[in-house]
């Protein structure tokens, strides 16, 4: 099924949820409210004329002067219908929470870890929430816009 | 001792031990590898590559801290590493040295992000510094040559020299 059809259906199916839609490059996004953002993903990889089979990604992006602040983005494909589909869920700074996908694709666990530990992203419901790449005493989330370039002065604490 | 009094100049027999001791450990310096990054692939060749062989100088890689005298430093050090290589630093016997090999193990060469640790001498005494990114095998040599000049210029049972800091 071709992206833009399956945007028309979410809206269908899900009304209320789909705050915009559209095309780059010739490929398709939504723009979705944060709230049953775990059933979407389900009915988009159960649904066997969609069966968005393949998380390739989620992460975040940081536009900082804007609100809100956070745009929590997932790229998923359908191996077995070859169509492609970009999911954004706008979040606020002060509540940066979106449900864990991890129950609909199991490699959703380190992607949001990742964005976890990179943007500070908390995912709601996530089976094993600690950070995945900075130290576990770290603090803040270094790809924040807001962060320092070359981070904030260190000194070597051992153990 | 009535044969050997007043025969030698100031301290001579003890400073042949000296002379012994650093020649034994500047001919067999047995690094560790640290490898961390692109360095590792040259600090490797000048290891192992029939035209380099280090083994002529007497160093031989071990593969683990407890045999080593030397530890190189090879690449990037990211601060989420730095506890371990001080945790090995720490386990390798004494004498020992470090060799910071490459820009990046030196003063962390472009990396001025939030991750990197700038320089590793922050975490571990270093010996020698060897610029290059990465430094050539040759360049790996000079390094080791001029560990081996230090070495021979440590002063063990003699009693140290106490002169100015040139630091």
């Amino acid at each position: 099924m071709e992206p833009p059809i399956i945007i028309e259906l979410l809206g269908e199916k899900f009304p209320g949820e789909v705050l915009a839609s559209g095309e780059s490059l010739g490929q398709s996004w939504v723009s979705l409210k944060r709230d049953r953002l775990a059933d979407i993903c389900k009915y988009l990889k159960t649904t066997p004329e969609i069966k968005m089979d393949y998380l390739i990604d989620v992460t975040a992006v940081d536009w900082l002067p804007r609100t809100p602040r956070f745009e929590v983005v997932y790229h998923m494909r359908s191996i077995k219908h070859g169509s492609s589909l970009r999911l954004k869920v706008p979040v606020e700074e002060d509540d940066p929470k979106v449900p864990t996908v991890t129950g609909v694709w199991l490699t959703a666990n380190w992607h949001e870890r990742e964005t976890f530990d990179l943007m500070g992203i908390i995912f709601e419901g996530h089976p094993d929430p600690r950070r995945i790449l900075m130290p576990d005493d770290w603090e803040g989330h270094p790809l924040r816009k807001d962060y320092p370039l070359g981070g904030y002065d260190w000194e070597f604490k051992p153990w | 001792m009535g044969l050997i009094e007043g025969q030698f100049e100031d301290s001579y027999i003890t400073t042949k031990i000296d002379l012994l001791i650093n020649s034994a450990r500047a001919c067999s310096i047995w690094p560790m590898t640290f490898g961390l990054a692109c360095c590792a692939i040259e600090m490797i060749h000048a290891y192992g590559a029939p035209q380099m062989d280090f083994d002529r100088y007497g160093v031989i890689p071990r593969a683990t801290p407890r045999q080593s005298d030397l530890m190189i430093v090879a690449g990037t050090l990211t601060k989420k590493m730095a506890p371990v290589l001080r945790k090995v630093y720490d386990q390798m016997p004494e004498p020992k040295w470090v060799v910071a090999m490459g820009s990046c193990a030196c003063t962390g060469n472009i990396y001025q992000t939030y991750s990197v640790v700038r320089g590793v001498e922050q975490i571990v005494p270093v010996d020698v510094f060897i610029p290059g990114c990465p430094p050539r095998p040759e360049a790996l040599f000079h390094g080791i040559i001029k560990l081996q000049e230090k070495i021979k210029e440590g002063r063990y049972i003699r009693k140290p020299i106490f002169q100015e800091e040139t630091l």
